[in-house]
């Protein structure tokens, strides 16, 4: 049976970066756009990496600065200064 | 004293505050602190091991949070000022708010109060600030879904008084006794029932699916409260999730204990979002997913993600899930049929749907829709065509356990009534479901003490015996103003007006 983890963002500036940033990072991800949100799903394993959004702003960013732009995720969750990752085992 | 200016990483800033500033108790012994956390059985042998993935520490919670509230309360301002309710699809789309503000909102609440009293329960530090904090996080959900709703509440009927309504309405004793139950437990069943089965396993129905249509339909207030809501209960789901694994990596006495719970707040949980069904196949004028499908995403494919992974612990899926699976083909019909039937009794109106709607739903349900369902409405519109609009005088008997009324079908029979009784002590008690009779059968002593509305109405218990004094008195409903029919409604003439169009046929007018 497939395991999806994912991820959904309000459709806004930010998350329009948040979802290229992440769709650069897993190749293996889908996107779809439903009405005012962005979801994202992914087979057992989702990462959001700083260096890839910093690149993308042009400017630093705070893993943490995604919280006011995700509506729910579905997966284990490992966050640390770098890095967001949701993953089944 | 060497001071160091290295600037604290995310995994420091979380341990000095979950661990740092916690301490070992000397002069009062640990169990008179923390009265509660034994006696459900589960054993924690290290709360050390506690560990909270989102790493928040006060400072970012306050920097966020203000961040969040700035955005919302922007757009409640632009909403009001440019007159958003005028924009929305059409006015009977405000019924699903009415439902909302009555029965989801003051579960908000219930749940600040809930994670308030849990949040000082636990010994482990660690558990103690993640509860601090969601509590923190509902009380905003109860407070900004109020100020978002008080916009309509200028425009609109039925949404005066939710508070109130909420303590007496008898749909509305459904969310109710759902929380009341799940906060009359001790504080790990309150985290299991709460955090794990409501807000990891089925909260997203509500806010990801239902907010997406309430953005197609126009209601910018509500799509915004419900995201800002759900960019909390992000950080909650996963809450709920490590919990789970942290009991049961406690202890293995602790997994047929979680195991019973996951099976009861799964069911009771269910049975709650029957409502949220009925908000998403039937309130949204545009639709965007039916019941069926959200409920294919959100429960059948992430559920089925989530009890693979904790299977490693000897977790299996809920008892009762091939049952709800089987349920989301007749869930919404069967609910809004019971519904049309008691809108006297109602702060919201109900209606037939229209026949772009019932093509929608034909499309949407083809296995049953048309066979079951379609004959009904086709038959309730012609009632009321004639002038005969149907309305059912006799009260419904309600489940002693979720109190919905016993109005669902069996398994894969959906023309037989699913009914289960028992006696105890010497009284019968009657059952929506095997599930619910389940619940009934482990605690019975907690559940003969429901207060169920309708046993209420008939001895006499709601300020009357007739029924327009209970809904008028005791729930604060308008009569002809809140309830009935919704063709005709003054709601209906209202938005016609907005419209500039002519008020409807008078000849529909409710009864």
């Amino acid at each position: 049976m497939s395991q999806l983890v994912f991820i959904v963002f309000q459709d806004n500036d930010d998350s329009r970066y948040l979802a290229e940033a992440v769709m650069e990072d897993n190749p293996h991800a889908e996107i779809q756009h439903q009405p005012a949100l962005i979801r994202i799903q992914a087979e057992k394993r989702l990462v959001i990496n700083r260096e890839t959004m910093e690149e993308k702003l042009a400017r630093d960013w705070d893993v943490q600065e995604m919280l006011v732009n995700v509506i729910s995720i579905g997966g284990n969750v490992d966050e640390d200064d770098d890095h967001f990752i949701l993953e089944w085992n | 004293m060497a001071v160091q200016n290295k600037k604290l990483n995310l995994k420091d800033k979380y341990q000095y505050l979950t661990r740092d500033m916690s301490w070992e108790p000397t002069y009062q012994k640990k169990e008179d602190i923390f009265p509660h956390e034994d006696f459900e059985g589960i054993k924690i042998t290290d709360w050390s091991q506690w560990e909270d993935p989102f790493r928040l520490t006060m400072d970012s919670y306050w920097k966020y949070q203000a961040e969040k509230e700035k955005k919302l309360y922007a757009i409640f301002d632009a909403f009001a000022q440019n007159n958003g309710h005028q924009n929305i699809s059409d006015a009977r789309y405000v019924n699903a708010l009415k439902l909302f503000i009555g029965g989801i909102s003051p579960l908000e609440h219930g749940a600040y109060q809930g994670y308030a009293k849990a949040g000082r329960q636990f010994s482990g530090a660690g558990a103690r600030v993640a509860c601090q904090m969601q509590s923190i996080d509902e009380l905003r959900h109860s407070q900004t879904q109020q100020h978002a709703m008080s916009h309509y509440n200028k425009h609109f009927n039925g949404l005066h008084d939710a508070a109130h309504m909420h303590d007496r309405v008898w749909f509305l004793s459904v969310p109710k006794s759902f929380f009341d139950d799940a906060r009359t437990a001790g504080p790990f069943e309150f985290l299991t029932a709460i955090s794990f089965s409501f807000e990891y396993v089925l909260t997203n129905l509500v806010f990801v699916p239902f907010m997406s249509g309430a953005a197609y339909n126009g209601d910018m207030a509500t799509v915004t409260f419900g995201f800002s809501a759900q960019s909390d209960e992000a950080r909650h789901m996963t809450l709920g999730l490590e919990v789970i694994k942290f009991i049961l990596e406690q202890h293995e006495d602790n997994v047929p204990i979680v195991q019973r719970w996951i099976d009861k707040w799964f069911w009771r949980g269910f049975r709650l979002l029957s409502l949220v069904s009925l908000m998403m196949d039937y309130m949204l004028p545009n639709k965007v997913m039916s019941w069926a499908e959200a409920w294919e995403v959100y429960y059948e494919q992430n559920g089925g993600a989530l009890f693979k992974d904790l299977e490693r612990y000897g977790i299996r899926p809920p008892k009762y899930q091939e049952v709800a699976n089987d349920a989301k083909h007749h869930l919404s019909h069967q609910l809004w049929t019971t519904f049309y039937q008691y809108s006297y009794a109602t702060n919201f109106h109900t209606w037939v749907p229209e026949k772009e709607e019932m093509d929608w739903m034909s499309e949407k349900y083809p296995d049953t829709f048309d066979k079951y369902y379609r004959p009904r409405y086709e038959f309730l519109a012609k009632e009321a065509a004639a002038g005969r609009r149907f309305y059912n005088n006799t009260l419904p008997q309600l489940c002693q356990v979720c109190q919905v009324p016993n109005l669902f079908t069996e398994m894969g029979a959906p023309t037989k009534l699913s009914h289960r009784q028992l006696v105890h002590e010497g009284e019968r008690y009657h059952f929506c479901s095997e599930g619910c009779c389940d619940i009934f059968k482990h605690e019975p002593e907690k559940y003969v003490q429901a207060w169920l509305p309708v046993h209420q109405i008939y001895q006499g218990n709601c300020e009357g015996e007739d029924i327009e004094t209970v809904v008028q008195k005791y729930y604060h409903i308008n009569i002809g103003e809140d309830n009935f029919e919704y063709l005709g409604s003054p709601d209906h003439k209202r938005w016609m007006a907005i419209k500039g169009e002519k008020p409807a046929d008078e000849n529909q007018d409710a009864a």
